[in-house]
C-alpha cells in the first residue's frame, strides 16, 4: 500500500524519526517556556547552553571517565549552575527594561559562549561514545528502530511530562505562576520571589543541558550544534504560545513530525517548513495555538 | 563575534608579515592577500583559519619581503552565504586594496567571488570549492581553481567503487551548488560504467539530523550510499548511517568528499574502510610531514587538510608570478601564472592549464583500521595514484570559453 507514492512502512519510519527529532525540540522549547513563562526574557542563550551541556558530558568522559548515566545528571547541574550565576549577576538587572534588552544580552552571551569553544575545540566536533547499553537496534519490521533512539522518546515524554505537572498541579508550581502574575503580592505573603526566579532560569537551562547530553551520542559535539536547532526552537515556542508549557511540548513533538514528513515529500524545503508554519499560524491566532491573548 | 575575530586575526598577521620595504611596481606599493573563508561553521577546520596559516607560511617561506616587497594579509568569514562573500570580495578589491583573494570553501561562495574578481580584472585562487564549474562552464581569466574538484572526485572515489561491483546508487547531496555538481558529475561516471541510479535526495546544507534522509536511502536498496557533502554534514551522515545499520545491512557509504579533519572528527571506529579521494595527504615524504608539523602547532594541532595544503601552494606560486612579473596586476599574474611551471614542497611539479585547472596527481586512499594507525592523523593508506594527466576533466569537455 501506498500514500503519495511512498510505502506505508516507509512513512511510519519517517514518523518516528520525526517524533525523535520532536522529542528534542519538546524538551528544548519546554526551557525556553518555562523561562519565557515566569522571567519574561526570551533566552537565546538556549542553544549555547544546550551545546556546553553536551561538550560538559563530553568532558566528564574524556577527562575523567564519568560514563552516560552521571553525565545525565551532573551535566545539567554545573550548565545550570552557571544558569543561576548569569541570572544574579546580569539578568536580574534587565527585568524592568524592556524584553529586547534581555534578548540582546542572553543573544550575546551565546555568541560568547560559542566563539569560546569554537576557538578551542574546532568546527568539526567531537564523537561521543554511544553508551554499552544503546548499543544495536530493535527490528519494527517497518524500520530499524536504534535502541538509543527509543531511549530519546522515553525519556523526553518523562522530562516533559514532569515539568508540566510540577508547574501546573503542584503547590510550588502554583507559587511560580503566581509570581509571573504579580510578585509583588506573592512576596506579601513570604515567599523569596527573586530567588525563586534564579531558581526557575536554573532549571529551563538545565532543561537545555539535559537535551544536549541526550543528543551528544547522535550528533557530534561542536559548537554549532545549538545554533541551528534555537532558531528551530524559537519558532516552536511562538507557534505553540509563548510561555505556554503545554503548548510547547506538544508544538515540539507535532512540528518534529511535520519537519519529518517534509524531508520525504519535498526535502529542500526542510529547514523552512517550520517558519512556513509560524506564518500561518501567528496570522490566524497571534497568541499562538496554546496561547492566552491579553 | 566574527568582525572581531576576524579584526584580530587580520591585525596579527598583518603585524607579523608586513616587515620589508615597499616595491614601486606593485599597486600601492604593496602585495595584499586576503583570506576569504568559513571561519565559524561547518568548513571551519577543514580550511578557516588553517587557511589564513598556511598563507602565512606560504609568504614567510617564499622570502619575498627580504627582497623588498611588502605583503599584507587580511581574512574574513563569508558565513557560508554568498552575498556575504561577494560584499566582502567587493569591499576588499575596491576599499582595501586587496590583490588576489585565496581559498573560499562553498562553491556558491566561490562562484559569486569569482565573477567579482573577473568583473574587477584582480586574481582568485580556488583552494577550498569543489564545483567543476569553475573551470568549465565559469571559467574566467582570473581565476585558478588549485587542489581539487567534484570531477576528480567523481572519477576517484565514484570510478573507483563502480568498477568493485558498486554499481546501483543512491545520493544523498548537499542541496546546493557544491552538492549538486558533486551529484551530477558522479552520476555521469556511474552511467558510464554502466552502473544505475536508484534515487537521490537533496539536504539543505548543514543539516543535524540525517535519519531521515539515510531511512529512504535504505529503502531504495541501492548497494552504494553516495554522499555528495562535505564537513558536518558528511559526518553526522556517517555516524548516523552507523547507528542506524546501514553498513551492516549490507548497503555501503561512499564519502565523495571527506577531509582529514572530518576522519579525525568521527574516529577511526567509525571512519575505518572509507574510501576517499585525496590530492595531498601530509605523511607523503619528509618535506609535506615537516610543513604538517610546523602548520599543527600553529593551527590548534589540526594537521593539514589537502585545502591547507593547496592555499599553501597557491600563495607560493601566485607570489612567484608576481616577482617574475613586478607587478601584481590580478589578469596579468594569472596568465603568468599559467606560463610558469609549479613546483612546491607539497605538490610537487606540476602545470595550469589555460581553463584555470591546475594539474597535479590524486591518491585513492583508504581509512585505516584502529589497529593500523599509530596515533591521532595517522589515518591513511594510499590504495591507488591517479596519475595528473588522468585525474582531472580533460580540457576539451569542461566547455570553458577560455578553450579554444
Amino acid at each position: 500500500m501506498e500514500i503519495f507514492g511512498i510505502p506505508t512502512q516507509a512513512l511510519f519510519g519517517q514518523l518516528l524519526i520525526g517524533l525523535i527529532n520532536g522529542a528534542f525540540y519538546a524538551m528544548l522549547s519546554l526551557g525556553l517556556a518555562v523561562i519565557f513563562g515566569l522571567l519574561n526574557v526570551i533566552n537565546f542563550t538556549h542553544g549555547a547552553q544546550y551545546m556546553m551541556g553536551a561538550f560538559c558530558a563530553w568532558f566528564l568522559l574524556e577527562k575523567w571517565g564519568v560514563g552516560y548515566w552521571w553525565s545525565l545528571l551532573l551535566a545539567p547541574l554545573a550548565v545550570g549552575f552557571t544558569g543561576v550565576v548569569i541570572e544574579r549577576t546580569m539578568l536580574s538587572r534587565l527585568y524592568k527594561l524592556d524584553h529586547l534588552y534581555g534578548l540582546l544580552l542572553t543573544f550575546g552571551l551565546a555568541l560568547i559562549f560559542q566563539g569560546v569553544f569554537t576557538n578551542y575545540y574546532g568546527s568539526s566536533g567531537q564523537p561521543y561514545r554511544l553508551p554499552q547499553e544503546f548499543v544495536g537496534a530493535f527490528n519494527l519490521g517497518f524500520m530499524y528502530l536504534p535502541k538509543y533512539r527509543a531511549w530519546v522518546i522515553v525519556a523526553s515524554v518523562f522530562v516533559c511530562a514532569s515539568t508540566w505537572f510540577v508547574i501546573e498541579r503542584t503547590k510550588l508550581g502554583s507559587y511560580l505562576r503566581a509570581a509571573t502574575e504579580n510578585p509583588v503580592l506573592v512576596q506579601a505573603f513570604g515567599i523569596n520571589v527573586p530567588r525563586m526566579i534564579t531558581l526557575t532560569y536554573g532549571f529551563g537551562v538545565a532543561l537545555a543541558a539535559l537535551a544536549g547530553v541526550m543528543a551528544a551520542p547522535i550528533y557530534q559535539v561542536s559548537p554549532q550544534m545549538g545554533e541551528n536547532q534555537i532558531i528551530v526552537v524559537f519558532a516552536v515556542v511562538v507557534i505553540g504560545g509563548m510561555g505556554s508549557i503545554l503548548g510547547a511540548i506538544v508544538t515540539g513533538f507535532g512540528l518534529g513530525v511535520v519537519e519529518g514528513l517534509t524531508k520525504v515529500f519535498y526535502p529542500e524545503a526542510s529547514n523552512t517548513v517550520v517558519f512556513v508554519i509560524m506564518v500561518i499560524v501567528l496570522l490566524l491566532k497571534p497568541a499562538g495555538l496554546f496561547g492566552k491573548e491579553k | 563575534m566574527n568582525t572581531f575575530k576576524r579584526t584580530m586575526i587580520g591585525m596579527a598577521v598583518a603585524a607579523a608579515v608586513s616587515i620589508g620595504t615597499a616595491q614601486a611596481q606593485v599597486s600601492d606599493g604593496v602585495i595584499k592577500i586576503g583570506v576569504l573563508s568559513d571561519m565559524s561553521s561547518l568548513y571551519t577546520d577543514l580550511a578557516g583559519a588553517g587557511s589564513v596559516v598556511a598563507a602565512k607560511m606560504a609568504v614567510e617561506d617564499s622570502g619575498i619581503e627580504k627582497r623588498g616587497y611588502k605583503v599584507e594579509m587580511v581574512s574574513a568569514d563569508h558565513q557560508n552565504k554568498a552575498d556575504v562573500g561577494s560584499a566582502i570580495a567587493s569591499k576588499w578589491y575596491d576599499v582595501d586594496k586587496v590583490d588576489v583573494i585565496v581559498d573560499v570553501p562553498n562553491s556558491g561562495v566561490a562562484l559569486a567571488v569569482n565573477q567579482i574578481t573577473k568583473d574587477k580584472g584582480k586574481a582568485f585562487l580556488v583552494s577550498g570549492a569543489a564545483s567543476s564549474d569553475l573551470t568549465g562552464k565559469a571559467c574566467s581569466p582570473n581565476t585558478i581553481h588549485w587542489t581539487y574538484d567534484t570531477w576528480m572526485l567523481a572519477n576517484g572515489t565514484g570510478g573507483a567503487i563502480v568498477k568493485t561491483g558498486g554499481d546501483t546508487w543512491f545520493f544523498l547531496t548537499a542541496d546546493y551548488a557544491f552538492g549538486l555538481a558533486l551529484e551530477r558529475d558522479t552520476e555521469a561516471v556511474v552511467l558510464k560504467n554502466g552502473g544505475k541510479v536508484l534515487g537521490k535526495v537533496r539536504a539543505p546544507l548543514n543539516t543535524q539530523d540525517f535519519s531521515s534522509f539515510l531511512l529512504q536511502a535504505q529503502a531504495s536498496k541501492a548497494k552504494i550510499i553516495g554522499l555528495a557533502n562535505a564537513g558536518g554534514d558528511t559526518t553526522n551522515s556517517i555516524k548516523q548511517a552507523a547507528e542506524f545499520g546501514i553498513v551492516k545491512g549490507g548497503q555501503n557509504l561512499a564519502g565523495l568528499l571527506v577531509f582529514l579533519t572530518d576522519i579525525h572528527a568521527l574516529g577511526l571506529p567509525t571512519a575505518q574502510g572509507l574510501i576517499v579521494t585525496n590530492t595531498f595527504y601530509w605523511d607523503q615524504n619528509d618535506q609535506s610531514r615537516a610543513f604538517a608539523k610546523r602548520f599543527s602547532a600553529l593551527d590548534k594541532g589540526i594537521y593539514p587538510t589537502m585545502v591547507h595544503a593547496g592555499v599553501y601552494s597557491a600563495v607560493t606560486h601566485y607570489l612567484k608570478a608576481v616577482e617574475a612579473l613586478k607587478s601584481d596586476d590580478g589578469t596579468k599574474v594569472v596568465a603568468k601564472m599559467k606560463e610558469m611551471p609549479t613546483d612546491d614542497p607539497l605538490f610537487g611539479k606540476g602545470t595550469i592549464r589555460v581553463d584555470g585547472r591546475k594539474i597535479h596527481p590524486a591518491y585513492l586512499v583508504e581509512v585505516k583500521k584502529p589497529a593500523e594507525s599509530k596515533g591521532p592523523w595517522d589515518y591513511y593508506k594510499v590504495r591507488t595514484t591517479i596519475p595528473a594527466d588522468q585525474a582531472f576533466r580533460p580540457l576539451a569537455d569542461g566547455g570553458c570559453p577560455l578553450v579554444k
